[in-house]
């Protein structure tokens, strides 16, 4: 096991490494540069514009540029942001909470439909499955960010229940209700896709589950049907879950952009979309290099979290 | 001399056969497509849809009743009189620039999933023909690509060029070849030691010869339900970026660049909002639908799997 962590840890870091160099290249290659924003303001002349540049290293060579930056990322120093004039460390901080706090959101909502859609969808009637498939097959292919402005449309314009956007109410001090009332729509929006993924996924594997030798044998000691499928079927069908939530790291931050974007969530993924539009490259590199490590972190830990629940898999 | 030139009278021969066998696979497996839409409702209903939107795409130009950036009457005008389903926020007849837009979008999708297909195909083969140090290199590369996400890469690539629709499907299709390139790898490597393509070799088949002949033909069912689903997401990532305004630029339209301004007027005009996600939805799980029928027909490893 302990190997087996040293062996994967050591093959993330070439891959890291990998990134790092694409994202440099990358926005470095990008035309007008990370000056592109002053060089048409008429407030910064010529001169100012050569300082800057030089008090920010752009005048080095290009393999120069990288080892400093690669340097000043391991130590921790992640530069300062273009648009807020503060460390990106912290601004990236704030902004990983909002995410996270939604994806968690999310992820409660997706895990307590999507397993008895799934289960559903695995044991009923062929006709409520069929109907059930073709729902879920919808789910899957309704873009995020329309989803999140018919919820918007309905709940907020229309029926006037939740709030068109935003982490909090403006003024008003923490309160947790106020919380769970603003993170309700963007996490249902978000908890969709994965609902409609899992379902069908649970689906599979729990139809898979039930052929298995060690159902009939919980048939054949005169269990109840209910309890094969949930006690003996489900727990099985369950484990390759656990994979897919770990792949899944990456993709809910990409679609978390969207998602935070149409409900002005103040998130990574919408940290991204503005960072881009205001050019603000230490932002924009340190938040690639940050989904990197989060997607490799989340494929790492799927691993060893299916080698734990499932005893028939050894890491070694 | 004489060696190599009954070698390749040998390989020409085996090919042809592989070209017989090829064709009356093919007709069986259409036979199969058929007989599963025949009683697949669903499935039916989108390849009529399907083929419904495409053809408004083809004869936009013909069925519009208006110039999709003319500007025809005052912003936001309700249905009836010269327009169908109204004008858009800035007076465009809606109708005409859903039709237009359908191309845009339709052509995205298109485009982006052969160059998946293309570049996935390559980099599979590749890497699975080879193995060693090629394998090596290009599943590094795979890896590398799955790990920065798709939609944020595709996002920042497409914010610092001046993007094009050309440019739009480039940039698609070159940041979602990843699933095909694994699949591709996956078939050629447990193809690449069989019997016929062994006996290919000992013909004195070239390397480019055994890929493309002998081992990717038998590859081709599980390609194409990939290339099929790959349609469906590239729609989507186009409708994203147009969304968040670095897809497809104004005045051109496409159906995710409709609702880039829709939301803003989500109050006064809700349906400038519904009508462009509707059709990107049903077109989407419209292409879905196919993919799945497609892959019960096609994919004989999958046949038996429980169908909804």
């Amino acid at each position: 096991m302990r190997s087996y962590l040293v062996r994967r840890l050591l093959a993330i870091v070439p891959t890291l490494l990998a990134v790092s160099v694409v994202i440099f290249l990358l926005l470095h290659s990008a035309p007008g540069g990370p000056m592109a924003v002053y060089a048409n303001n008429p407030n910064v002349d010529p001169a100012d514009l050569a300082r800057l540049e030089a008090s920010l290293g752009l005048h080095d060579p290009y393999p120069v540029q990288y080892v400093k930056w690669l340097g000043a990322m391991l130590t921790g120093n992640w530069g300062i942001s273009y648009k807020y004039a503060r460390p990106v460390g912290g601004i990236l901080g704030e902004r990983l909470l909002a995410t996270l706090q939604l994806v968690l959101a999310s992820l409660v909502i997706a895990s307590a439909v999507a397993v008895p859609v799934g289960v559903l969808a695995a044991t009923t009637r062929p006709a409520l499955q069929r109907l059930i498939g073709s729902i879920t097959m919808l789910g899957v292919s309704v873009p995020t960010f329309w989803l999140g402005i018919v919820v918007l449309l309905v709940f907020s314009v229309k029926l006037r229940v939740l709030p068109s956007g935003g982490m909090a109410t403006i003024g008003a001090g923490f309160d947790l209700a106020d919380r769970l009332w603003h993170v309700a729509g963007p996490a249902a929006v978000l908890a969709t896709l994965e609902i409609a993924g899992w379902s069908r996924y649970l689906r599979s594997m729990l139809l898979e589950a039930m052929g298995q030798d060690y159902i009939r044998t919980a048939r054949a000691k005169g269990l109840g049907e209910a309890g094969v499928i949930l006690r003996h079927g489900l727990r099985n069908a369950l484990l390759p879950l656990i994979t897919l939530l770990g792949l899944q790291g990456g993709r809910l931050v990409g679609g978390a952009m969207i998602t935070e974007t149409v409900f002005s969530w103040p998130g990574m993924g919408r940290l991204l979309v503005e960072s881009l539009a205001a050019r603000d490259y230490p932002v924009l590199m340190a938040s690639f290099m940050l989904m990197a490590v989060l997607v490799l972190a989340g494929n790492l830990l799927a691993d060893l979290s299916y080698g734990v629940a499932d005893p028939r898999i050894r890491l070694d | 001399m004489a060696g190599a030139g009954v070698g390749m009278e040998g390989s020409r021969s085996a090919a042809a056969g592989a070209v017989l066998e090829r064709g009356t696979g093919e007709r069986r497996r259409g036979g199969r497509l058929w007989a599963r839409l025949r009683h697949d409702p669903v499935a039916a209903a989108s390849a009529v849809f399907l083929l419904l939107v495409t053809l408004a795409a083809v004869l936009a130009p013909a069925l519009a009743p208006h110039d999709p950036s003319a500007i025809i009457d005052r912003p936001m005008a309700p249905a009836g009189g010269e327009t169908r389903l109204g004008t858009d926020d800035l007076g465009r007849d809606l109708v005409s620039r859903l039709l237009y837009a359908s191309r845009v979008s339709l052509a995205v999708g298109v485009g982006a999933a052969m160059l998946t297909v293309l570049i996935g195909t390559l980099i599979g083969s590749l890497a699975g023909f080879y193995g060693g140090r090629i394998d090596l290199a290009l599943s590094g590369l795979i890896n590398l690509m799955l790990s920065i996400p798709t939609l944020p890469l595709a996002l920042v690539i497409s914010a610092f060029i001046e993007i094009d629709l050309p440019l739009l499907i480039l940039v698609i299709g070159g940041v979602s070849w990843t699933g095909v390139a694994r699949i591709v790898r996956a078939e050629v490597l447990s193809l690449r030691e069989r019997e016929f393509v062994v006996g290919g070799r000992a013909l004195g088949a070239r390397d480019s010869r055994l890929v493309g002949r002998y081992i990717l033909v038998n590859a081709v069912p599980p390609i194409i339900v990939a290339a099929t689903l790959q349609v469906a997401t590239a729609i989507l990532a186009e409708s994203a970026l147009s969304y968040l305004g670095y897809g497809i630029q104004p005045p051109v339209a496409s159906w995710g660049n409709m609702l880039q301004n829709a939301q803003r007027y989500l109050r006064t005009a809700p349906e400038l909002a519904v009508y462009p996600g509707l059709l990107i939805s049903v077109t989407v799980v419209s292409i879905n639908f196919l993919g799945d029928a497609l892959r019960d027909a096609l994919d004989p490893a999958r046949r038996g799997a429980p169908n909804w």
